[in-house]
């Protein structure tokens, strides 16, 4: 079978919405789309247990902290799904984390913004979690089956994440003066960052339109934007806050939500390094990474003198 | 009404064993050796919390002044906490983490199970529930000691380091004063002297298979189950504390 042969079979499989699984033979370009995407997701997950880990100590009663832990749990959980998936790809995990430290890998931007109020922690879960889900739940119907089945699971445990951000929101908003005043901080400084979580406009984005094609993507950035947006609002009115932006609006001919052009320059500023956590989150990772050495080292050492114990 | 009140005393010292411990663990998370650690880790640390909040429910109740579990463990001062000093070292390294908890779950484990044959129902269901847990803490934490010991010089040396430093803080586990008396001669509780065999049991085999020695310096630490801590505790208290203490008489 030639190369385009090949290609066009690929492509029918695609169309007939039957999942391509590890051993299928796929266009090469298609398996570093996966692995680049499915890797920034996996980093996603384990650099975002940062932010909220930094909590944990300090979260304000044994109930809350039981459930934070339990999210970052889950997070860690999803990063190991992920990298997993990445391995079924023939990368292994050890390169992936090795490309997320050398700067080669992305992870979502979100996670550069420091989280500096008890309201962060539930705001990082209405919102943050909240997009995150936008896109996860159309990554339930991915090509790549392992990608598929590891979003399915993902997405039941984000919903999860979700709805207690936004339990613990309506706490604050229920609440003193005070509390309802950290809810709006938090929310001034989340709201933004969390629309620049879907990727560049549609005009600038570089991957999409294969991705389409191949159905690793099933929406545009924009589309699951303006979802995020429509979704959003009314929870934010129930919640009693102010969404940062003067000229969002309800547009009756679209169906949707209007809003302010996204400030394009601090996106591409924080995805290039100079978001005001990103030193920090990578060096933290690093730093996990070296000090662990010793463990990892001490684990396979050890795991080798009980194989040969074994066959002696 | 003596006796409520040793009961109390004795169980609010089980929860801050467990309370401590748990933000100890809570400290690692996102910066574990290893993905599956940190997991291992949280999860620990979230069924340390679980205990502590039905420990303190019960302390509570026997209690009756109307205090509930988060008064307890958030709005008490540093003399009032009565965990034992293990608990509230600092992580240190993965090896220091990891021996801290193979000792306090080698502790914990029997402690439960003796437990769950107390006259006192609350206190034996809450030992019923949580030996589970526990068990399985302790396969988690000997497989980790065993590895390390067994593993490279260098993780050996790490882990004999760390029994070597934390080995003063282990006899105060086996603490007992009025309150335990008074408990262990109503039959509540059992004696500790049978705990502490058991726990010699558990960590001369586990050390031995791990090729690590228990030391020869016996001096012994204590002072954390009358209130005396070490001073690590109040940095501790500082963050677990800090929402209750900036902004008070709130619901959260």
């Amino acid at each position: 079978m030639t190369q385009a042969e090949k290609e066009l079979r690929f492509q029918e499989k695609i169309d007939r919405e039957i999942k391509i699984e590890p051993n299928d033979w796929m266009p090469d370009e298609y398996r570093q789309t996966l692995v680049r995407q499915i890797s920034q997701h996996a980093h996603s997950e384990v650099v975002g247990m940062l932010p909220e880990g930094n909590w944990i100590t300090r979260a304000p009663n044994l109930r809350r902290k039981a459930v934070l832990l339990a999210k970052v749990q889950d997070e860690a959980g999803h990063g190991l799904y992920l990298y997993s998936a990445v391995e079924t790809l023939g990368t292994s995990r050890e390169q992936t984390i090795d490309d997320l430290h050398s700067g080669k890998a992305k992870y979502s931007s979100i996670f550069n913004y420091p989280a500096l109020t008890w309201a962060d922690i539930g705001t990082i879960g209405w919102l943050v979690d909240g997009a995150a889900i936008m896109n996860q739940v159309a990554l339930c119907r991915t090509s790549y089956g392992p990608y598929a089945r590891a979003m399915v699971k993902i997405c039941k445990e984000e919903s999860f994440h979700q709805r207690q951000g936004y339990e613990s929101l309506i706490k604050l908003c229920n609440g003193t003066p005070q509390q309802k005043a950290m809810a709006q901080d938090a929310m001034n400084r989340f709201w933004w960052p969390a629309l620049m979580m879907f990727g560049p406009s549609d005009a600038e984005s570089t991957h999409s339109d294969q991705s389409i094609k191949w159905k690793i993507k099933r929406f545009t950035n924009d589309e699951l934007r303006q979802s995020f947006v429509d979704a959003t609002v009314p929870q934010a009115e129930i919640l009693g806050l102010t969404i940062p932006d003067s000229n969002l609006k309800w547009n009756e001919e679209r169906g949707h939500y209007d809003f302010s052009e996204i400030d394009w320059n601090e996106f591409w500023q924080v995805v290039k390094g100079n978001g005001p956590c990103n030193k920090e989150r990578l060096a933290a990772r690093v730093k996990a990474k070296e000090e662990g050495a010793w463990v990892r080292e001490a684990a396979s050492a050890f795991a080798k003198k009980r194989a040969m114990k074994k066959s002696a | 009404m003596m006796e409520q009140s040793a009961l109390f005393e004795y169980v609010l010292r089980m929860s801050d064993d467990s309370l401590i411990l748990a933000q100890r663990l809570g400290e690692w998370c996102g910066h574990g050796p290893i993905l599956e650690e940190d997991i291992a880790l949280t999860n620990i640390s979230l069924d340390l919390i679980g205990q502590a909040i039905s420990l303190y429910d019960l302390a509570a109740d026997l209690e009756g002044k109307g205090r509930n579990h988060d008064q307890l463990a958030y709005m008490r001062y540093e003399q009032e906490y009565k965990n034992v000093l293990l608990v509230e070292q600092p992580n240190g390294d993965f090896a220091m983490t990891m021996l801290r908890q193979f000792f306090f779950d080698a502790f914990r484990l029997p402690l439960y199970e003796a437990l769950m044959q107390s006259p006192v129902e609350q206190l034996a269901a809450i030992a019923a529930k949580s030996v589970k847990e526990t068990r399985y803490h302790l396969k988690h934490s000997s497989e980790w000691v065993i590895r390390m010991g067994d593993g490279t010089d260098e993780s050996h040396k790490r882990a004999q380091d760390a029994i070597d430093h934390l080995w003063r803080y282990t006899h105060e586990l086996f603490y007992v004063d009025a309150i335990d008396h008074a408990l262990l001669a109503d039959g509540k509780i059992p004696n500790m002297e049978t705990i502490q065999a058991k726990w010699m049991t558990t960590v001369t085999s586990i050390l031995q298979e791990a090729t690590l020695e228990i030391p020869k310096n016996n001096w012994k630490f204590e002072g954390g189950r009358e209130g005396r801590h070490s001073e690590h505790m109040g940095y501790l208290l500082a963050d677990l504390q800090y929402m209750q203490r900036a902004y008070p008489n709130m619901e959260w």
